[in-house]
């Protein structure tokens, strides 16, 4: 052999080669369960401390901020620094209301699934202030294409709880006509994007609504959200390539939670860079902020709709976050990460942050909280008792029959009759002495 | 005009349709898409078109020539190369009301943004419950006989066909392509049309060692000015015959064709040009009357649509048929780039198979 090379490398190569065998990192996440944790990789930036540069800014001149961390509240409880959205006391009360509505709500709908009420559910606790308080940021008319833990953008858009408690039960007061797995929400009044369950899909049809509203030459512009696993699907990069291109006005939100099921952040790239720092080899603006901080997320999303909106481009905003519990109620969580995760994560709580704040400024106090925190465990429980005599999910009161073979196609095609007929040529064999006319079959 | 195009015969062809019709005008099948998207964009300013190569430049097929310069940029664009984000931003754009025709530059190139179809688009009206629609037609060239290879020339309708929620549009005429691409991105569904690119120039018969004629030589080039449209869903009669009945779509119509006219076979050929909806009303009258089936398509044989057509058929038609239903299809490979004429469904294979039916 002509090769020469005298360097000295572990040998052991399969082919009997001198060249130094190659060998597969597969990530492994900080703590599995039993170990202790060991939150020294995440770096506490000082809250207050991050530029906040104008919304015009090329993506390639604000480069540090994809890798930093944008944070408002500090462990004083008080808002710090440029990033300060400087909101009024009311409306910092609304989204904090908001806020606890959505854990109040998780907390109904998870144990109703416990009681055999619905299939399914999922929790967004540790999460609520990268859906409340960023969705309070944009227009109500902004189009939003959400994933699956985004519950809290129609509780702040004043979606009804009802609707959303008959989609869970899948009853036959289900807008959704009981088509959907629970939570898979859709709202067009709400300009909220009906929920595919598929992974990563909305966010190049956030892209597309977007550039539609440009071709228009409309005013509203367009935010997705997806997890961080989500993001090694190719259709985010289909997103961020025709969101660049185009220059479309649209947010793409990472939120980042650390967990994709079981698996860790780091089967998405996490270990090698940041999140947000994809947005930079597209050449979109991107940020990285404390998705527990409900200010900061507040300020990051409205710093990227006033962008969008001044036709100066898409933004990448990646929520550092931590998902409190589950997946969803299809997962035990102590089954793949160390329990003491959630209690030691290093960014708190968002819905405690926010309180704090609140009562540091004078605006808020711990009895106000108690009564609220009551108000809506007293609201949700109350309509899920409204929502019950809808019907629960496999106990009757679904919607009718024949809705099953409507809205494949705006029209019934030939061969949709002929297998509608078959199935109630079906029913009536199964259920003989169910009524067709009532509507609202066993 | 809509009561017109709304009570016109299903077996029409170009000059009798009473829509606003021209001058008596021959034009080939890339014409006609061209005129159709161009009706369109003018009818409709909610109508966009893109794709890869589709605006300044017209397409690698040439169907959008001209639309970028006459409908504008913001109508008419250039895509990146990603189909997912081609398909993926039609939903969305969908969404937002407008009725995007994305182009896709092969059938062969699709599979990037199935998830997005399939998942998606067919899915949208019925998971929202009629909420948000998915209006959208994918116009895609497919099918062989231009030495494309493997990635050039597939026919992957059934893919398509075997999704609920989707609809399935195959041309084989000028007339057809206008009138029914003018239907498809009228529809509020998502519709998959599929452009036989062999047959994009002329009636192409499957004789590929003898010159090809153009399309201005054929009735079906005869083509209206203006709007006018297909309904999806019927059949075209291209020959009325009781001898044998030939389901055929695309360029096989004409290569059935030219070959039953070859041997003088009296066959009664219908030209599906929608496969979702399908019109089985035609389908179940064409077979009561001859007894026999002949179904051909160039897509590979499993699981092809001719599988669920042999079994429609059996289904609906057993006591009349005289002979077992006969499939002539491309063989189960994938598309071979010099040995093209050997694989494809040409006159060797739809004449043996004919000789077959008529001998029970």
């Amino acid at each position: 052999m002509a090769d020469t090379a005298d360097t000295p490398t572990p040998m052991g190569g399969k082919s009997g080669d001198n060249r130094p065998a190659l060998a597969l990192h597969v990530p492994e996440p900080r703590s599995r369960p039993g170990d202790p944790v060991n939150f020294a990789d995440v770096t506490m930036t000082e809250p207050g401390s991050q530029p906040r540069p104008d919304e015009s800014t090329k993506p390639e001149e604000m480069k540090d901020l994809a890798y930093d961390l944008v944070r408002v509240l500090g462990d004083d409880n008080k808002a710090h620094g440029p990033w300060d959205p400087k909101l009024d006391p009311d409306t910092l009360r609304t989204m904090l209301g908001h806020m606890a509505m959505v854990r109040a709500f998780d907390e109904r709908m998870f144990r109703g699934q416990r009681q055999g009420k619905t299939s399914f559910y999922m929790k967004c606790t540790g999460e609520e202030a990268t859906s409340v308080a960023s969705s309070m940021a944009l227009a109500s008319d902004d189009m939003v294409f959400p994933s699956y833990r985004q519950q809290g953008i129609l509780i702040a858009r004043g979606y009804p709880l009802i609707e959303m408690i008959n989609q869970i039960y899948s009853n036959k007061g289900d807008k959704l006509k009981g088509r959907q797995l629970p939570i898979m929400y859709s709202s067009r009044e709400h300009s909220f994007f009906s929920i595919s369950g598929n992974l990563a899909t909305q966010t190049p049809q956030a892209v597309g609504w977007a550039m539609a509203s440009a071709i228009k030459g409309d005013s509203r512009i367009a935010a997705t959200w997806v997890g961080e696993g989500s993001t090694a699907e190719g259709d985010f990069h289909s997103a961020c390539t025709f969101a660049t291109v185009y220059n479309a006005p649209v947010i793409l939100n990472v939120i980042n939670n650390q967990w994709a099921i079981s698996s860790f952040s780091g089967f998405a790239g996490g270990e090698r860079t940041t999140f947000a720092a994809r947005g930079l080899g597209y050449g979109i603006a991107s940020l990285r902020v404390d998705g527990n901080d409900a200010l900061a997320c507040f300020a990051a999303q409205r710093w990227a709709a006033n962008r969008a909106r001044a036709n100066h481009g898409p933004s990448l905003i990646e929520y550092f976050t931590y998902r409190a519990e589950g997946h969803s109620t299809s997962d035990d969580p102590s089954g793949y990460r160390s329990a003491q995760e959630r209690e030691e994560w290093p960014l708190g709580d968002p819905v405690m942050r926010l309180k704090n704040h609140l009562i540091a400024i004078g605006e808020w106090d711990e009895d106000r909280q108690a009564v609220m925190d009551k108000a809506c465990a007293d609201e949700v429980k109350a309509t899920t008792k409204e929502a019950e005599k809808n019907g629960i999910l496999g106990h009757g009161l679904h919607h009718p029959f024949h809705t099953m073979f409507e809205d494949v196609f705006e029209e019934l095609p030939w061969h949709l009759k002929e297998q509608a007929d078959q199935a109630t040529r079906e029913r009536k064999i199964k259920w003989p002495d169910h009524h067709p006319k009532d509507g609202a079959g066993k | 005009m809509n009561a017109q195009t709304k009570d016109m015969n299903a077996a029409g062809t170009g000059g009798d349709t009473g829509n606003d019709t021209g001058s008596e005008r021959r034009i080939n099948m890339i014409e006609a898409i061209n005129e159709a998207l161009d009706v369109m964009l003018a009818r409709d300013p909610d109508v966009v078109v893109m794709g890869e190569d589709v605006g300044y430049f017209g397409g690698v097929f040439r169907c959008t020539a001209g639309l970028q310069e006459k409908h504008g940029k913001t109508r008419v664009f250039d895509t990146p190369i990603n189909e997912c984000g081609i398909i993926g931003a039609a939903v969305g754009m969908g969404a937002y009301g407008l009725r995007p025709v994305p182009e896709i530059q092969f059938a062969d190139y699709i599979y990037p943004g199935l998830d997005q179809l399939i998942s998606e688009a067919a899915r949208l009206r019925y998971r929202s419950a009629n909420e948000y629609i998915a209006p959208m037609t994918v116009r895609s060239p497919f099918g062989g006989g231009i030495f494309g290879g493997q990635t050039h020339s597939q026919s992957p309708e059934s893919l398509f066909t075997h999704v609920a929620g989707l609809k399935t549009v195959i041309p084989a005429t000028p007339y057809d392509a206008k009138g029914l691409l003018i239907s498809c991105i009228e529809d509020n569904d998502p519709v998959i049309f599929f452009e036989p690119k062999r047959i994009y120039n002329g009636p192409f018969t499957g004789f590929y060692d003898k010159p090809v004629e153009p399309w201005k030589k054929h009735a079906d080039s005869i083509v209206p000015e203006g709007y006018y449209k297909i309904p999806l869903g019927k059949a075209r009669h291209v020959a009325e015959g009781e001898a044998l009945t030939v389901l055929a779509y695309g360029t096989m119509v004409h290569v059935a064709e030219a070959v039953c006219k070859e041997k003088g076979i009296d066959a009664d050929i219908l030209d599906l040009r929608t496969l979702v909806p399908l019109d089985i009303e035609a389908i179940e009258a064409s077979v009561k009357k001859t007894g026999r089936c002949l179904i051909v398509h160039e897509a590979t044989r499993t699981s092809g649509f001719g599988s669920e057509l042999s079994a429609l058929v059996t289904e609906r038609c057993f006591y009349h048929l005289e002979a077992p239903v006969e499939r002539v299809t491309g063989f189960d490979t994938p598309y071979p780039h010099s040995l093209e004429w050997a694989y494809f469904p040409g006159p060797v294979r739809i004449g043996e198979a004919i000789d077959k039916i008529l001998s029970e």
